[in-house]
Order: C-alpha cells, then sequence, then structure tokens
C-alpha cells in the first residue's frame, strides 16, 4: 500500500474527529433546548435540524454552496472580510460532514434528556444543589451513555460521508480526499488494487467504531431505577 | 407551630385544569395529610419542599416566610433545609448506597467518591443497618434497604423538617408493616416536624398526631381533627 492511502485515512480521521467535536458540542445542546424547554417553533425546529436525515446528500452539498460558497450570502462574507474560503478545503469537509451527520446526536441527545428522570434532579435540588450541580451531578451523568451513542454513530457518518463533501470539498488528493471518495475514483480510474485496500481499511475502521459504541453506550440499556 | 401555608395554583393546560387551594397549620409534630390520589396531595408537599412555584399566597415555617407572594419571597428548595422522601425514593441509580447518602453533603459539581462522606456517612451507614451494602447501588438491594436509603439520604444533613410522600406505597404488605414500626421509632428518636401524605388509612393510625383531609385540591378538616385546623379552603375554581 503506498503513502498516499494513509495520507486518505488521516484525513478522513480528521475530519471526521472535528465534525463528531463539533456535533458533541452542538448537538447535545440543541438536544437537551428541545428535550427541556417549551418554545414557539420547537418541533419546526427540530424538523428542520432532522432535514439532513432524509435529504439527499447532493441537495444538502447544493444547500451548503448556497451558503458557504464564495458567493453564498455567508461564504462572500467570509470572503470579503477574513479572506476565508472553505470551498475545496478540508474545513470545508468538516462543514459537510458536521451538517449530514448532525441528526444522529441531535436525536439521540434529546431522547437522553428527556429520559432523565425529572424526580432525580428534584431530589438534587432539596439535598442542596444550585442549578448546575444537578446538571453536571444528576443531568449529564444519566443521559451521557445516549449522548455518547449519538456521538460515536457521528463519527461513523462522517467517515463515510460522501455526496456532500464532494459538492463542497471536491476530490482533492492529499487535501480533500477522504477514503470514500478516493474509492470511487479508484474505481473510475480502473485501480482494483487501490480501491480494493481503501474498501477494507474502511470496512475495518466503521467495525471498530461501532463495537466501541456497543461497548461504551448499549443502546437497549434498561433503565435501572 | 411548624407550617402554616395557605397557597393556591392551577395547574395543567386548556383541556384539564386543577386547582389547588390550599390553607392549612401544622401545630402537632407529626402531620398527615390523607386523601384519595389525584386529590393534591403531591402538589402540597411540592410546594411546601419549594419544587412547585404556588400562583399566589405563603408558606411559613417556624415564623420564617419560605413563600410569599405579596412580598416576593420565594426560597429555592435547597436554601429550606428539608428533608424530602419521594414515593419511590428517587434514589441515583449510578450511584453506590455510600455516595448516594454522602450526596448532599457536597454542594459543588462532582459527586462524592466511593469512599466519602467521612464519618458523618459511617454513622449513618450503621444507623440504618446498611454497612453491608455501601458499596452496591440501588438496583441490588431489597425494598427495605432502598428505603432506609433515601431516609439516610434525606436525613444526612439535620434537616430541620422531614417530608414523607407516601412512604409506604412502594412496598409489600409485610415489610410495609415492619418500615412503619422502624419509620415510628426514627420519628420518635430524631423529634423534627415531620409532614406526611398518603391515601392508605393504616398511615393515619400510626402517624397521625394531626390529621388534615385533602379532596379535590382544597384541605378541610375531619370530624376528629384538632381545633387548630383551618375551615375548608376556597372551593371555588
Amino acid at each position: 500500500m503506498n503513502s498516499a492511502v494513509w495520507i486518505t485515512l488521516a484525513l478522513t480521521l480528521k475530519v471526521a474527529t472535528w465534525a463528531t467535536g463539533i456535533n458533541l458540542l452542538l448537538g447535545a445542546a440543541m438536544g437537551w433546548l428541545l428535550a427541556r424547554k417549551r418554545f414557539i417553533g420547537r418541533e419546526l425546529i427540530d424538523a428542520v435540524l432532522t432535514l439532513p436525515f432524509v435529504l439527499p446528500p447532493t441537495v444538502l452539498g447544493y444547500y451548503l454552496l448556497v451558503v458557504i460558497g464564495k458567493r453564498g450570502w455567508l461564504g462572500s462574507w467570509l470572503y470579503q472580510t477574513f479572506g476565508i474560503n472553505l470551498i475545496f478545503t478540508w474545513q470545508g469537509a468538516v462543514i459537510a460532514a458536521t451538517v449530514v451527520a448532525f441528526p444522529l446526536v441531535l436525536k439521540s441527545a434529546r431522547a437522553a434528556f428527556e429520559a432523565v428522570d425529572p424526580q432525580l434532579e428534584q431530589a438534587a435540588r432539596v439535598l442542596g444543589l444550585g442549578e448546575w450541580g444537578v446538571f453536571f451531578r444528576v443531568t449529564v451523568p444519566m443521559a451521557w451513555p445516549g449522548i455518547l451513542a449519538g456521538t460515536l454513530l457521528v463519527f461513523a457518518r462522517s467517515l463515510g460521508e460522501f455526496g456532500a463533501t464532494l459538492m463542497v470539498a471536491g476530490s482533492i488528493p492529499g487535501r480533500t480526499q477522504t477514503l470514500s471518495i478516493a474509492v470511487y475514483e479508484a474505481v473510475q480510474a480502473g485501480q482494483d488494487s487501490v480501491a480494493n485496500s481503501l474498501v477494507v481499511i474502511t470496512s475495518i475502521t466503521c467495525v471498530v467504531v461501532l463495537l466501541t459504541a456497543g461497548r461504551l453506550a448499549p443502546f437497549r440499556t434498561a433503565p435501572v431505577r | 407551630m411548624s407550617f402554616d401555608v395557605d397557597i393556591s395554583k392551577l395547574v395543567g393546560d386548556n383541556r384539564r385544569r386543577f386547582r389547588l387551594s390550599v390553607r392549612f397549620r401544622t401545630p402537632a409534630r407529626r402531620t398527615v395529610i390523607y386523601g384519595p390520589s389525584g386529590a393534591g396531595k403531591s402538589l402540597t408537599l411540592q410546594a411546601l419542599a419549594g419544587l412547585l412555584k404556588p400562583d399566589s399566597g405563603r408558606i411559613t415555617f417556624c415564623d420564617q416566610a419560605l413563600y410569599d407572594s405579596v412580598a416576593r419571597v420565594d426560597v429555592p428548595a435547597r436554601g429550606r433545609g428539608f428533608g424530602y422522601l419521594f414515593q419511590d425514593y428517587a434514589l441515583f441509580p449510578k450511584l453506590t448506597v455510600r455516595q448516594n447518602i454522602a450526596f448532599g453533603l457536597l454542594t459543588g459539581l462532582r459527586n462524592p467518591s466511593e469512599r466519602g462522606g467521612g464519618e458523618v456517612v459511617d454513622r449513618s451507614l450503621r444507623a440504618f443497618e446498611l454497612v453491608d451494602v455501601a458499596a452496591q447501588r440501588p438496583s441490588e438491594i431489597s425494598g427495605g434497604q432502598r428505603q432506609r436509603v433515601a431516609l439516610a439520604r434525606a436525613l444526612v444533613n439535620s434537616p430541620r423538617a422531614l417530608l414523607l410522600d407516601e412512604p409506604f406505597s412502594a412496598l409489600d404488605p409485610e415489610l410495609r408493616h415492619r418500615m412503619r414500626t422502624e419509620l415510628d421509632e426514627l420519628l420518635k428518636r430524631i423529634g423534627i416536624p415531620v409532614v406526611m401524605i398518603t391515601h392508605d388509612p393504616e398511615d393515619l393510625k400510626w402517624f397521625g398526631d394531626g390529621a388534615l383531609y385533602i379532596r379535590d385540591g382544597s384541605i378541610s378538616e375531619r370530624p376528629t381533627v384538632p381545633a387548630d385546623v383551618f375551615a375548608p379552603g376556597m372551593q371555588e375554581v
């Protein structure tokens, strides 16, 4: 296997790790908000944020170009103000992977926060805890397995992201070409041996992630009371 | 006199509304609020503890205002200094018995360690015969032990009063009898004011120095209660 394959793997892991980190923070925060706060348009926001789950990745990619492209309403501002261009960069790939995988952590986090027995939080309040204490000592520990499970799914999903990433970041070997895109390019170019090794590496990585997810956070844990 | 309460609260949504409107004093050391389910017992107890904010009225304990809608006083639950025994105990499932009991001794952002709590918790474990199960989780111990853990946890901070929410309903009949006796002796020993809510007439016999009867959101005196109890609350919704 040549070094280009390892560079591709390293880039893929870097993009997936960033996308996962961002999604953990945003997804947990939004999940908590949707689970615990009552406000107008709550379910609409949930539906909009879940769209990436059902929309074709190419459609998402198109939307992203409209927003962060050089002539997009956010992209043009970034370019003119800071000289930042996200299209055809690995950061663009991170944004694509983040958006595509976001519903996975949002749904998990919302369900996890909703499943926390409010009475446990009440008990902590009576025992003298302030709201931050209640959050970090009762809510988060109870919701954590669900959030973690969603986060690992995000990582697995980000590793395999193809459509939106291709449209936003393109396929520049060593710079924006992730594993799934490299597989496509290798097959198109008739490089069967390269495709073979890429496919094996991708599969092994995903199996390891899923096994870790299953071990850290069993999906069917009965609530213990 | 311990509690002096006069509160009202409208709960529910547009389809189902429930008006809680209670007014009572608890002159006795032990007060039992007795009534069928759905009568507003739990809401009343939660209001005393600071877990439910009334719409209007006032709650005082030993002449200290805990809630007063006119004077805009609302002491949060953590500042009221009451012990609260939840109906199904609300033990923290991921913490050991020892950590559960030590929970309220630390008010920071981190839970007590598995050996935390020190002498206070050691004494509590011995007093409630929980030394052998100190390292176990609530799901691994018996129903009676769970209740003792919940009591130990509620009392470890030396609360000013103890609030009991249907303390025996989660137990089978035989255990219920034994735990009643245990609780009875414990309450005699610690001597702080106790308010218990229950729908079980047996609890009235055991604990009712002063009994209040609650129905449809308002409290009234029963034929046999002390004369200190106020007249029936405001009935109209």
